[in-house]
């Protein structure tokens, strides 16, 4: 019996199978790629939200150093804010958290499993994932990543404290919460790893006939790069983990070195650990994750710039090739974030030169798509007010990270607000604007309905001007050499005192950010049951999952889709239309 | 709804789904080892003195334990040819034998293991111990995992054998080259930690 009979005659029953899935296997324990993608866009969205709360709270300590909070703050109760007045511990809790959260939780998540499992089978005219199942087991890893991570906070001595980089040997000599954050991280690390062996598995194999790797929209590779870092990058740090808690757990020593003196007294450890292994075996992994969080953006900016401003992506190849060579580069560069650790002038200049050399393909593919722009009849949506902005905010971003390629400008800035300010430019006004202009893109196939443009743009316009009324005065409460490590944003040092007030419009900032969140909250849900219904291709755009219905039905395509041309054939001269869809002969 | 190329293979890039996943798995399979040798390496350079395996820990165990595990790495290859030539039985003697020998690693790791503990040397008594811990536990580990899933091919997974013998063929393909990475981890924890 050839194996094609034997796959059709198993399949009847499975199809028929198929028809009768009740609500717990059609959308909880759901093995449909957009079902998992909308878990995943959820719950990474969910978590945003939750990372963006810890955050405020920080912000009103940093703003009002010991003011009591009214209200929410009794309500934190008396381990964490005594009478309103948030103790030093639970603002270290909160930094580390936020920053875990809004990484590991958040950004990847909706960036990678949300729109990667939603849009990355339909563009290149996939049935489903490769491993629908392996697929299930990531999302539900993810969860039980999420969910052990937010049940640290209700631990004694509450949830890990040492930085979302849980340093050694601060964290291994840390309370409960710090064993919880590890066994969150392996879980989240598990779940990254079925996902990205899964995206490598599914771009290679299922792509639809004529589909060639040159033919891929930008959006695709982005993914595709992306899934390669997650692949490689994140064992070390699981490595790392288990490490870890060998040290808090079993008390060994990877990380504590011999005769370390804890409040006065010698620790009890047999030593000869090295605590910078830790920080290296976590940079191994945190630099690519940077990329991780940047390139899925890119590549929704790329979609949205392409299909709004009516034209082919300008140096498409070049832009894949400095992809490409990105996410190669992300691997040897991990040590810029270590110069403050002394490690001498050798490897301080080739990490140096690496971070110097990986500008460029950035610049590259930034370039690439603000000269896209040029010329080109833009249609000025919210996803392409999302996109468009998301240039300057990440070229501000990057631009501001060359001096911390340097060793010797990185030295004095390090420890400061710079680096916050920096790094935030690039991943809140760039990635999570990049994401936003994915979800008002992408929000018709996935519904069948368009979000509200008016809302939509109240949305950008109060989240742009806010999100550089938060990030800008962080430059120059860096500049001014304050730490990023004080709990009290300088009150009790002088030479903070000429820049501290800007912490105050920083914190109203990230508060008036938080009310210009709630029409995007509202649209998201208003839309499901009142927004404009649409067609398949509402936005006349060329790539093939605008091919299949909206929202998809299980299996995606009425007949498998096959690609004729190029994915970004806009204005094509000569043509009837101004696109030409690459599905179309 | 099918996906396609799970059991015939993609003209262009001649392989199926399965094959890339397990090279895939494998390769991130290499980045946490390598992990674990790396920090293996910067510790004993760092250390003022490191102990040689063989002073603390049994060598003629290790080499047992090595070509249990070699003889296994060839029982699943025989697995897998029976299934090649269609002969079921031959394959679940062979697969039965892997899991076997499987087992045989893991008890004798467990008096390895207890041995140690009751002489009182633990991952917190120096970090040689603390390495030869978490290396061969992560690996005994690994171990336990492939014969989980040989396990699972050898009873109720092999069921596919009867409606598709390729899909199941290809199955005890995968879960054996994760079998021999297994064997080739440990090939080189021994010398690491019991010979050097």
């Amino acid at each position: 019996m050839s194996d094609e009979a034997v796959v059709t005659a198993q399949h009847v029953p499975h199809e028929a199978h198929h028809e009768e899935l009740g609500f717990w296997r059609k959308y909880i324990f759901s093995t449909d790629h957009k079902v998992i993608g909308i878990q995943y866009a959820v719950t990474g969205l969910l978590f945003l939200l939750f990372g963006f709360c810890l955050m405020m709270l920080m912000r009103w300590q940093l703003a009002y150093p010991g003011v009591p909070l009214p209200i929410i703050g009794n309500l934190l109760g008396d381990a964490r804010m005594p009478g309103g007045t948030m103790l030093p511990e639970f603002y270290n809790e909160l930094g580390a958290m936020h920053g875990t959260i809004m990484v590991f939780l958040g950004v990847v998540p909706l960036a990678v499993g949300g729109f990667g499992n939603f849009v990355l089978p339909l563009q290149i005219g996939a049935p489903d994932m490769a491993f629908p199942k392996v697929n299930m087991a990531s999302y539900w890893c993810l969860f039980l990543g999420g969910v052990t991570m937010l049940g640290s906070f209700f631990v004694p001595g509450g949830a890990a404290q040492a930085g979302w980089t849980s340093y050694a040997p601060l964290s291994v000599i840390a309370g409960t919460g710090q064993t919880w954050w590890l066994v969150g991280m392996v879980f989240l690390i598990t779940s990254s790893l079925l996902g990205a062996l899964n995206f490598i598995t599914t771009t290679i194999q299922l792509r639809a006939r004529g589909l060639t790797f040159m033919r891929f929209p930008f959006f695709v590779w982005s993914q595709f790069v992306t899934a390669f870092l997650l692949l490689l990058a994140f064992p070390p740090l699981e490595a790392a983990a288990f490490m870890q808690l060998m040290d808090r757990v079993a008390g060994s020593s990877f990380f504590m070195p011999s005769g370390l003196v804890v409040s006065g007294q010698v620790l009890d450890v047999a030593g000869g650990g090295n605590a910078l292994l830790w920080q290296h075996l976590f940079w191994f992994l945190a630099h690519p994750e940077v990329y991780v969080l940047i390139l899925p953006a890119m590549g929704i900016v790329a979609e949205v710039i392409a299909n709004n401003t009516r034209k082919p992506l300008w140096g498409y190849r070049s832009m894949v090739y400095s992809l490409v060579f990105l996410g190669f580069m992300s691997f040897i560069v991990w040590a810029h974030h270590m110069f403050m650790t002394g490690m001498g002038t050798a490897m301080a200049a080739f990490f140096q030169t690496t971070t110097m050399i990986i500008s460029v393909p950035s610049v590259v593919i930034l370039t690439a798509l603000i000269i896209s722009l040029w010329g080109g009849s833009i249609r000025f949506n919210t996803p392409m007010l999302f996109a468009v902005a998301f240039l300057p905010m990440f070229g501000i971003g990057g631009l501001t990270g060359l001096p911390l390629a340097l060793n010797i400008a990185d030295i004095p800035l390090h420890d400061t607000y710079y680096v916050i300010a920096h790094f935030h430019y690039v991943v809140a006004p760039g990635t999570i604007f990049g994401l936003f202009a994915g979800i008002y893109y992408w929000y018709p196939k996935a519904t069948g309905r368009k979000m509200s443009e008016l809302l939509g743009k109240i949305h950008f316009w109060g989240s742009f001007v806010c999100m550089n009324i938060v990030f800008m005065p962080m430059f120059i409460i860096g500049l001014a050499g304050v730490s990023r490590r004080l709990f009290d944003a300088g009150a009790t040092y002088d030479f903070a005192q000429s820049t501290i007030h800007w912490n105050v419009v920083s914190s109203w900032g990230a508060w008036a950010l938080a009310v210009f969140q709630l029409p995007f909250i509202f649209n998201f849900f208003w839309s499901l049951r009142k927004g404009e219904t649409v067609g398949e291709n509402p936005w006349q755009a060329t790539t093939i999952e605008w091919a299949a219905p909206s929202p998809p039905p299980h299996g995606n395509f009425a007949a498998a889709p096959q690609a004729y041309r190029g994915p970004y054939e806009y204005s094509v001269p000569g043509a009837a239309r101004d696109f030409s869809p690459q599905h179309e002969a | 709804m099918d996906i396609p190329y799970t059991v015939e293979i993609r003209r262009d890039t001649g392989l199926t789904n399965g094959k890339i996943g397990i090279w895939l798995f494998l390769a991130s399979e290499v980045m946490l080892f390598g992990a674990l040798f790396a920090s293996y390496i910067l510790i004993r350079t760092g250390a003022p003195s490191w102990p040689r395996g063989d002073t603390i820990l049994d060598v003629r165990l290790a080499t047992f334990n090595t070509i249990v595990l070699i003889a296994s790495s060839v029982t699943m290859v025989m697995a897998w040819a029976s299934l090649m030539r269609s002969r079921f039985g031959t394959f679940r003697i062979y697969m039965g034998g892997t899991i076997l020998l499987g087992l045989v690693f893991l008890v004798v790791k467990y008096f390895e293991y207890t041995h140690k503990f009751h002489d009182g040397l633990l991952p917190s008594t120096n970090n040689f111990l603390a390495i030869y811990f978490t290396l061969t536990g992560l690996h005994g580990l690994h171990v336990l995992g492939g014969m989980v899933v040989n396990a699972y091919f050898w009873g109720p997974g092999a069921k596919l054998w009867k409606t598709n013998p390729t899909w199941f063929t290809n199955r005890v393909e995968h879960s054996g080259l994760f079998w021999h990475f297994v064997d080739l981890v440990w090939i080189f924890l021994f010398p690491t930690l019991y010979l050097l």
